[in-house]
Parts: structure tokens; sequence; C-alpha cells
């Protein structure tokens, strides 16, 4: 402990001396900047440091090809066919919650019915399932005893499954998409300027029109920002995809096994930043769109 | 009429999407109260499962509760100062250095903790005890303290509030603790539930950080699934939906709290 | 209450980042037990100065200011003494009403005994008894600001602040309160700083006024100096209406020649316009006039109704006419201008004094 905290204490007044200098110095600053150090000590010795070091590692010698990790990457089909996979089934995975769950709570925002509260909660509560959990209830719906494979049995008289192939993750990572969408679209609705619309009926246009014209480009950057943090949390969701098997050729997985079954640190580190870069860029540009969300766990 | 048939076809599919939701829970439910699952409900109900996983595991739900606790404790205190220096900063310098806080959990808990091993894996002591897992779940849900209280902090008017207490002769502690934190309890609140609930289920990063002797409930989680039968992995999950869904009830009911409060 | 002290400015100037000077250079004197308000448009330096003299900005390099004969430049708000309402109440919603009033009480470490009598004077004194255990959100905006007054004189202030307090107020509540406070100043004895856009509030409250424009102060004196000799054509135009008529011609008997007409101003001679205010102008039947025009349009007040007369010059002339009397638009009408309500700010002349050109 006392030797881990000697590097980033160094790290850390060097940021804060550059602060002072920069700002002017008056008494507020002097409190703000106090304030932040702690937290910013922290975020120096145990996250700014480390990563940066893995960064360098990624640089380092891979132990199979001999030459850099991140040339490897690039030169290496079974990592680059990874990495196109991880990033396509993100995607489709997003654009497909965005529809159903934009379509769900617009829908749930505007309408008042009996019982919505319960179809919210139930939609909603989610949110915090970790990912082993939501591999596992992959299992539920689609493993050898799970809902499918009983109904088709006792229906078709064989076992069907998807739980542990690419369509058992793209359920999971859905399942795990859908109510942060949710929750995302109606805030935006809720936000959404009532006299737009109201405006938008007194010049004569129908539902549809004020649908069209009014709704979707007002939550159009909610819609963006979900859609990314959707497809940052797939991409690194580690835990569904650890739970349903680790046969699958996708980064999260490939990550792991590179570290732990071939101590491959050049290349479980190159492989790391590239993952982190691709949800880093996304999820920037989400919130230069809407300004508003964390990403989340999963 | 036709608005009719409308809403009703909105209400189905919404409903279909329940039931994607809620079943594998229902089902996951039931399945860790089964005698038997392979033969169904007709075997009979049981807390048998329970029984055992309490047996088998709850030393990673005390550590996950011991966990949950510190990192709250640690995020409180140097994720309130944070929020209040964020406030007190320029926008384009706070803007930055929350950009920099949100980095751990932009970018996915594995390469984090990747980081942190490669890093500091070699101090063995340190590497072995509970307090490595505590520093990525730390890192992690940071930023969710600082972006809640510093949210309630922006609403509340609080530079206002100071100056008025300062024009009335109080000074910075005086102020920050009569005027400052009890106008951001609201978002202390909330910060803190969602602290507690994301350290509670984190596991990406610490799958990577743990050890046999330092296994959370999520970490336990995985085991289970991966070596026990299905009702016990059942039983497990049943007791981290216990554990997690008050505190979501709790969430929701905080949140609220804050809307009213602007 | 604490005895008064007055308060010195010198040389009091403040430069905000990215080089705008919000205020040049300024020396000011605020006397003990006086009210003084600052008037301006928004921008024009007067709520820098109030920071400047509450001590939550400090003037740049240079500037210094006092507390009596104490120097408090480098005193943080918190050491100066200073009462403070603020325009938005900037109450604590964490407290109740009555903990509201007895921070500052509280904060100086009065026995409880003290604190809960002098709460309750404040409460008191601003009309507020029995809404002690009220939470702050469940007061109207007229008692919010209330409870900030009372907030800020329980402390028996060396000096109480006022920054635009009653803006956030609607029109009838303003008049009301503003009437209080003037009561309350007066009561108290405290030297006052009130800042305000409002020209009606800076006339009934003010001691002695300052008008800023643009980081400087435009002038400085009592209300009725303000209004009746303006220093400039800005402080003319921002206190109240003013007409301005240019001088066509200067004649060889001395008369002015202006639009519709001629006018006898001595005291003006070689002025180049001539300034003033609606209801100084007489209307008068058109063989005694000193000007002609023809009504334009007329504009009901209630008590009075402004009218505006086209007598040949760019702008129509405003004039307050009594409100019983009809003008249709069209009418001929005949304006009298006494020499005596003329006035030019920007000449020398204007100091005259008007009563003894009368007289002689």
């Amino acid at each position: 402990m006392k030797a881990a905290s000697k590097q980033p204490l160094g790290a850390a007044s060097f940021s804060t001396r550059w602060m002072v200098l920069t700002v002017p110095v008056r008494h507020k600053s002097l409190v703000a900047v106090l304030a932040l150090m702690p937290a910013l000590i922290v975020f120096c010795a145990f996250w700014l440091l480390p990563f940066s070091r893995l960064i360098l590692m990624g640089a380092e010698a891979d132990r199979s090809s001999g030459v850099s990790a991140y040339l490897t990457i690039l030169t290496h089909r079974q990592y680059l066919i990874s990495i196109v996979t991880t990033v396509g089934i993100s995607l489709v995975v997003s654009l497909t919650a965005v529809a159903i769950a934009g379509f769900v709570g617009f829908f749930l925002a505007r309408q008042h019915f009996w019982g919505k509260a319960v179809l919210v909660a139930i939609l909603t509560f989610p949110l915090a399932f970790p990912g082993v959990v939501v591999g596992f209830l992959v299992i539920m719906l689609g493993g050898r005893q799970g809902a499918l494979a009983q109904s088709s049995l006792w229906l078709f008289g064989e076992r069907w499954m998807f739980a542990y192939s690419l369509a058992g993750l793209f359920i999971g990572y859905l399942y795990f998409s859908i109510p942060r969408v949710i929750t995302t679209v109606m805030a935006a609705c809720d936000n959404l300027d009532k006299s737009l619309e109201e405006a938008a009926r007194s010049l004569g246009a129908n539902t549809w029109q004020v649908t069209k014209d009014v709704i979707v480009p007002g939550i159009a950057p909610a819609l963006l920002s979900t859609g990314a943090i959707c497809f940052a949390t797939s991409m690194g969701a580690f835990g569904t995809a650890f739970t349903l098997g680790t046969r699958l050729n996708i980064l999260p997985l490939n990550i792991y096994g590179e570290f732990t079954n071939y101590a491959n640190f050049a290349m479980a580190a190159a492989l790391s930043v590239v993952l982190g870069a691709i949800t880093w860029i996304a999820l920037s540009i989400a919130r230069r769109l809407a300004g508003g969300n964390l990403g989340a766990s999963a | 009429m036709k608005s009719r048939l409308r809403f009703t076809l909105q209400l189905s599919f919404t409903l279909i999407v329940c039931l994607f939701m809620i079943v594998p829970v229902a089902m996951s439910v039931l399945a860790g109260l089964t005698e038997n699952y392979f033969v169904g409900l007709q075997s009979g109900l049981t807390l048998r499962w329970v029984n055992e996983v309490w047996e088998l595991y709850s030393d990673t739900i005390w550590l996950s509760i011991k966990l949950a606790l510190a990192c709250l404790l640690i995020t409180t205190l140097i994720g309130v100062p944070a929020a209040y220096g964020l406030l007190r900063s320029r926008r384009r310098w706070a803007n930055a250095i929350e950009e920099l806080l949100l980095l751990p959990v932009a970018v996915p808990g594995l390469a984090t903790a990747l980081a942190l091993l490669l890093a500091y894996g070699s101090y063995r002591e340190f590497r072995g005890s509970w307090l490595f897992i505590l520093i990525g779940h730390v890192l992690f849900t940071l930023p969710f303290m600082v972006r809640a209280v510093l949210s309630v902090m922006q609403t509340a008017k609080l530079p206002q509030l100071e100056e008025a207490a300062a024009s009335l002769g109080a000074s910075f502690r005086q102020r920050f603790f009569s005027v400052v934190i009890p106008n951001c309890m609201s978002g202390i609140l909330a910060g803190a539930l969602m602290v507690i609930t994301l350290s509670i289920g984190e596991f990406n990063i610490t799958w990577m950080l743990h050890t046999p002797l330092t296994k959370t409930l999520p970490v336990g989680l995985a085991d289970s699934y991966a070596s026990m039968r299905l009702e016990i992995g059942s039983a497990y999950t049943l007791i981290f939906l216990v554990m997690v869904v008050p505190l979501l009830v709790a969430i929701q009911w905080a949140g609220r709290l804050t809307e009213q409060r602007r | 209450m604490s005895s008064s002290v007055s308060i010195t400015l010198t040389h009091c100037s403040r430069t905000f980042a990215g080089g705008h000077m919000a205020l040049q250079p300024l020396d000011l004197k605020v006397n003990a037990g006086e009210t003084l308000v600052l008037l301006g448009p928004s921008g024009c330096g007067k709520t820098t100065t109030l920071r400047i003299i509450s001590g939550l900005e400090s003037p740049d390099k240079g500037g210094q200011v006092q507390f009596g004969q104490r120097d408090v430049t480098t005193l943080p708000i918190e050491k100066r003494d200073v009462g403070m309402v603020f325009q938005n109440y900037a109450l604590f919603p964490n407290m109740s009403v009555a903990d509201n009033i007895a921070y500052g009480l509280k904060l100086q470490r009065l026995s409880r005994f003290e604190i809960t009598q002098r709460r309750d004077e404040a409460m008191r004194m601003v009309d507020l008894q029995g809404f002690g255990e009220r939470r702050i959100d469940a007061l109207s905006g007229g008692q919010k600001q209330r409870v900030a007054l009372a907030r800020a004189i329980a402390v028996r202030p060396k000096v109480l602040l006022f920054d635009e307090p009653l803006a956030a107020l609607d029109a009838k509540l303003r008049d009301r309160l503003r009437i209080e406070i003037g009561q309350l100043l007066r009561e108290l004895g405290t030297t006052a700083v009130y800042v305000t856009h409002d020209q009606d509030e800076a006339m009934a409250l003010g001691d002695r006024i300052a008008v800023m424009q643009a980081g400087r102060i435009a002038q400085l004196g009592t209300p009725q100096e303000i209004y009746h000799q303006p220093a400039n054509a800005f402080v003319a135009d921002f206190i109240g209406a003013v007409n301005c008529l240019s001088v066509i011609a200067t004649k060889p008997d001395g008369q002015l020649a202006v639009h519709g007409g001629e006018l006898s101003a001595p005291h003006l001679l070689g002025a180049t316009e001539i300034y003033c205010r609606p209801e100084d102008i007489q209307v008068v039947p058109l063989n005694q006039a000193d000007i002609k025009g023809q009504v334009v349009q007329s504009v009901f007040l209630g008590q009075t109704q402004r009218l505006l007369v086209d007598a040949g010059g760019t702008v129509p002339l405003q004039i307050e006419a009594p409100s019983r009397q009809r003008w249709p638009n069209g009418t001929a009408i005949g304006l009298a201008l006494p020499f005596n309500v003329l006035f030019h700010p920007d000449k020398p002349t204007t100091t005259i004094n008007t009563k003894e050109m009368a007289n002689g």
C-alpha cells in the first residue's frame, strides 16, 4: 500500500500545480482546487496512471507474433473479426433496443391507464442487474432447461436452444439495453415542451404529423445518446458473455482469454485499449449530443 | 374507434416487451424455490436451495455489503467535495475534470481492471486484500455520486445561498456545513443509493480483481452459474434480487424527491 | 441599533476576466445613516459597486473600501458586519422562517434568550409574526422578501445592502414593500446602499441617488437635483420622460426659434437643444402660446393623459394634460413653456438658480 501510493502522489501534485497556474489565483478557485484534490488524486493514482501504462504496454511485443501488439491486431484476421463482430452485434442491439424501447417508452410517457406504474417498474428495474445475472436470465429463456426448450419439447418433441450462441448474446444485450432506453425516452418525453405540440395541433397537424415533425425531432438527441450508451455497454459487456460461454469470439472474452489463458499481457492490454477507445468515442459523441446520462454497468 | 384500436395494439406490444423482461426473472425465482426444476413445480416448493446458498456463499454476501458501505463512505468523502469543487470551478475546467472522472465508467470495466492489475498487481498483499477491489468500485461509482450531488447543487442556487450566509457572518466552514451540505442532502442520498446498488452488482472489474479469498456476490453468482445446479444458481439470484430491488425502489423514490425540489 | 458608519470607496475599479472593465475607477462616499441608491440600466456597474462594498467582490489593485475610518478592503463579506438582501431572496430552504432569521444571530453566539428576542423583534418589524414555523417554499414572493429583510436586519449590521430586492415582485406588492422598506430604513437609521433599475424606487427611497452609466457615476445628487437638474442627456432621459427641442435659430431679440414657435430662455443662449419635462408644459389658449401644434395621439393614463403633439419637429412633443379634457386627434393646441422649466444638461449654465432668475 505504501509503495503503491508513491508515484501517483507525484502525478497529482503535478496536475494541481498546473491548475493553480492557469486559473487566476483567487480565494474561490483555491477552494475549488482543494475540494477537487482528493478525487483527482484517487483518479490519477488508480486510473490515469495505470491506464497510461496499459496503453504503453499494448505497444510491447506480442507473445506469439513478436511484433507490437497493436500491429498484430491490425494484421491478424482473428482479432479483426473479433472487433468487427463485437462492434456489429453492439450496433444491431442498440438499434433494435432504440426502436423497440423508444416506441414503448413513448407510449408509456403519453398514455395513462390503470396499472401503468407496474409496467414501468417491470421495464426499468432490470437496469441494475449485473451482466452475469442477465446472462443467467438468458439461460433461463434459451438454455437447455429454458422456457423455449421446454415449450418446444412439449410442442415438437425437441429442445430448441439459443443461449450459448451469438443469438443468446444478442438477447442478453437487448435485455439490459431496453430499460436504459425506456427510462431515457420517458424522461425526454416528459421534458418535451407541451406547447410545441399544442402549437402544431393548432396549425392543423394530425397525430402522425405531430409525431413526425415535433416529437421525434424533440427526443432525437435522447434517442441518439441512449443508443450510444447501449452500444458502449454492449461493447464491454463481459459478464453476460462470460456466463453464456467462453467460446464466443468477441472482444471482452478475447481480452480475458489472452490475459488468463495465454498470459499474453501485451495483447490483452492492446485489445483493452482498442475496446476502451471505441466505447469512449461512442460515449463522448453521445454526451455531446445530449449532455445528460452517464454510461452504466452491465 | 380507430384510436381505441391503436391504443390496444400499442399496449399489446408493450405487454410483450414486459413479458420478455419479467418471464426469465419469474422463472429464475421459481427455480430457486422448486425442489427439482427438471421435474417441475409438482416436486414441491422449498427453501432448501436458499439455505444451501447461504451456507456456501454467505461470506460473499457479507463482503459485498462491506465493500458497498466502504465504497459509499469513500465516494461521499471525496465525491461531495469534488462536486462542490466542480460547482465552483470555471465551466471549461469543470467540464474537462468531469469528463476525466467519467473515464472509468466510459471505458469497460475489464480494461480498468486490467490496468489496475498490471500496475499494482505485483504488490502481493494489496492485491490479495479486499481493498484492491474497493479501489475498482470507487473509481467506477465516484462519477455517479459526483453527478447526483452536482445536479442538486446546481438547481439549489447554492452560490447565492452561500453569499447570503457569508453576509450574515458565516465562515467557509460554517457555510459548508450549515448551508451547502443540508441543501444537497437529496443529491447525496440519490448518489448514495446509486453507489450502493452499483457496487453490489459490479462484476466486470471485480471478476478480474478478486482472489479466491475475496469473492463478492456477483463473483459468487458467476461461480454458481458455472459449477452448481440450476436451482442453486436460481436461489442465489433470488437472494441478490431481494437485496437489490429495495435499493432500486429507493432510487426511484429519491429521484422523485429531487424532482419535486426543482 | 449599532451606530451607523459612513462608506468610502476610493479609486475602486473592477476588471473581469477577458479584460471587460465593469467599473471605471470610482470615488464614492456614503454618509453615515444615509440611504444611497445606485440607479442605472443593466450592465452599468451598480451591482458590481454593491458587491465591492459588501466584500463579495474585491476591487482591482489600488482600490480601497472604508467603513468609517476602518479599511475593510481585504476583509471577506463575513467579517464586514453587513446585512444584505438579495433579488432572489436567497433564503435557506433547509431552515424554517424563524431559523433563517436567527441564522446570523446564532453565528454571533448570542445567548438563546437574546436570539429569540432579536429574532422576534425583527419578525415584528417586517410584520411576519406567526410565520416562524413556516417552510420557505410555503411562502409567497412578498413574504419571502420580508423574511430576507428580517434576516438582514436581525444581526444589526453596520451597513444594509439591497440588490434589486423588489425586482422579482409584481407591481402592487412592489409599491407596498417599497414604502415599508422606506419606513424601516428611517426607523433603523442604518447606512444603506440600494441597487435598482427602477426610478420610482430610487426617488422614493434614496436620500441621494447615484445614476450610473457604463461603469461610471453619471450624476450623484438628491432625487430633486437628479430630476430637475440632470447633469447630462443620459440622466435626463433615464429619469422620467423628457422632450428635446432643437433650436433652429437665435433671433436678434434673444428669442430662440424652435419648431412651432419661439421660446424665451436667456439662460440657454447658444444651446442647440432645449429640454423640458412633459408635466412642465402647460396647455394654453392659442393666442397665448409659445408653441403651436396639432394633437396626433392621446394616451389615457387614468389620473392624467399623455398627449403627443406635432409641432413640426422630427419627434412629437410629449405633454401631460388633465385627464378629463378631450383633445381629438388633429386638434390645434397651444403650449406654454415658461423659461424656468427649460434646461440643457450639458451646458454649464444649467446650474443657474432658477429662483433667482424668476425674482430678478
